[in-house]
């Protein structure tokens, strides 16, 4: 892949990306690109700028250079509403769920609700779109808890739930399995499964979880030093004989 | 050594006291645009109310109870007991009822905006807002602000009441002095110039503690310290806000007497 080719079936595409704190470079020059019904696993070391990256892409942080072009659309060019209006289309699962401490389950999964009429029209009664994302999710019976009575897998799973309220149609994970356990990681991976079956999204999924990365992706990046280190399918990255990638398959 | 010492802190204090006029300032643009998040608002109000009202309470009661009582010997000396209602409305009502009643929300209100808001930055809470689409700063910090700008004179208001009564009470037991006599002797002593700038005043300060408290949270260090740091330092630096906008009342209600 050419570094300044944007391919016109890419949901997302992101050319040269750079970002730095200070004099902590973080991203210097990042590339990716996420195609329709894929998923995309980025991996890197703590600390390498995945969450960073993240971030910029959907316009949290903003970047110092490069362009980030989602489903054909340069995020620099859009004023605060168009922008909030593409991200109805991208769900986010936040590190450490994001849930709001001082709602209810079902609060929760009807903020997205409020300000995206656009989308669904006036919603007179939100609670066949909370129970549908419950559903899905396998937590139905939640409903009515406050977050502070979840365990952090039922948070991950709520938090999720709460992105597939929007029906987006690209998914982004910032380490859906860290800091659980490999039971319950093999769970949200199977969910993250089902989701993208029964959603058609396409996601990008961050982990630092071998497991996980297998089980879930089509392709992968590595992101080392700032940049897209390697690409390839699982496969292919475990046979490359480069130390730094194979730091990451011991 | 000591004089870079000075320069530095002054640099970081100048440097806040402009990202606090930023922030200010962000919030008058912002509060005129749609949507008004009413609700939240509402919400917001009442757990002010909720949160401080029993506090404010007691605080006033006891407040107008030892004032009176540890001024009636002095007017006594001088045979001006029956100057005790003016003398209590006047103090309470101009100074002592909104500066009280200003700092204990500094400490209640302020400090819990603060708390409140910085675990939710910490936690990627406003994040998640942004992401879907609902502006954090409408939603969590104009709705705040403005809750404490219109409650706070409310609570003052009901706080003079309640100090008044306290010290009636006062009045009353040892000086045999009835309700109503009380209450006439203290509103005929009142002025539009006693009762007005201190209603101005009390605004500004429910703005000054919804302001801090917000800043202090919104712009919160991640870590847990940050949490702690930003509900503690909102409370000192809405204290010392507090004490620097009464000042400057008292000088402009100053000005506007020799007119
Ligand atoms: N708001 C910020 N201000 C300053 N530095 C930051 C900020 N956010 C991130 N960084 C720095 O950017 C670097 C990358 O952070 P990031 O959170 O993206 O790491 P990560 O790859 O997601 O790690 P992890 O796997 O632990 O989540 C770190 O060195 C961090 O210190
Ligand atoms: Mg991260």
């Amino acid at each position: 892949m050419k570094k300044n080719t944007i391919n016109s079936n890419a949901v997302i595409t992101i050319r040269d990306l750079k970002k730095s704190y200070g004099d902590n470079y973080v991203l210097n020059g990042f590339n990716l690109d996420l195609y329709e019904g894929e998923n995309l696993v980025i991996m890197g070391k703590s600390g390498s700028g995945k969450s960073v990256m993240i971030k910029c892409l959907i316009g949290l942080e903003e970047h110092d250079s490069g362009t980030v072009i989602i489903m054909g659309k340069n995020i620099d060019d859009l004023d605060h509403d168009e922008l909030d209006e593409l991200r109805t289309e991208i769900g986010f699962l936040f590190q450490g769920s994001a849930l709001y401490d001082s709602m209810s389950v079902r609060e929760n999964l009807e903020f997205p609700l409020r300000r995206h009429t656009k989308k669904f029209g006036e919603i007179n009664d939100a609670s066949p779109l909370v129970m549908e994302a419950l559903e899905s999710v396998g937590l139905a019976r939640a409903v009515d808890l406050m977050p502070s009575e979840l365990s952090g897998g039922m948070k991950r799973r709520i938090a999720l739930a709460r992105t597939l309220i929007l029906k987006p149609q690209i998914i982004l994970y910032d380490e859906p399995t860290t800091g659980l356990d490999p039971i319950t990681s093999k769970e949200i991976v199977l969910l993250m499964k089902s989701v993208q079956e029964k959603y058609k999204t396409s996601s990008i999924i961050i982990t630092h979880d071998v497991d996980c990365a297998r089980a879930i992706s089509n392709r992968m990046i590595l992101l080392v030093d700032g940049i897209n280190y390697a690409e390839g399918t699982y496969e292919e990255l475990v046979e490359m004989e480069d130390p730094k990638i194979k730091a990451f398959f011991k | 050594m000591g004089t870079q010492k000075t320069i530095n802190s002054l640099q970081v204090f100048l440097t806040e006291v402009g990202d606090i006029s930023y922030f200010a300032g962000r919030f008058f643009t912002d509060v005129f645009k749609r949507p008004f998040e009413f609700k939240e608002f509402l919400r917001q109000c009442y757990n002010m109310g909720n949160r401080s009202l029993l506090l404010v309470g007691v605080t006033g009661f006891i407040i107008g109870l030892v004032f009176t009582l540890q001024s009636r010997p002095t007017l006594q000396e001088f045979g001006a007991v029956a100057w005790m209602p003016s003398m209590v409305g006047i103090s309470i009502i101009r100074e002592i009822g909104p500066i009280i009643t200003a700092l204990i929300c500094a400490g209640r209100i302020g400090s819990g905006i603060g708390a409140e808001l910085g675990s939710m930055r910490v936690t990627e809470q406003i994040d998640a807002m942004e992401v879907s689409g609902t502006n954090p700063f409408k939603y969590l910090v104009i709705t705040r602000i403005l809750a404490t700008t219109f409650m706070l004179p409310i609570l003052v208001i009901i706080g003079d009441a309640i100090a008044l009564y306290g010290s009636y009470l006062v009045e009353n037991i040892k000086g045999d002095v009835s309700f109503q006599l009380y209450f006439s002797e203290v509103f005929s002593s009142l002025e539009f110039g006693d009762v007005i700038p201190s209603t101005i005043k009390s605004f500004f300060f429910g703005f000054a503690i919804g302001l801090v408290g917000c800043y202090k949270g919104y712009n919160c260090d991640k870590g847990t310290e940050g949490v702690g740091l930003a509900a503690n330092s909102a409370v000192v630096y809405t204290s010392l806000l507090l004490f620097v906008i009464d000042f400057v009342a008292v000088l402009v209600a100053d000005l506007f007497y020799e007119l």
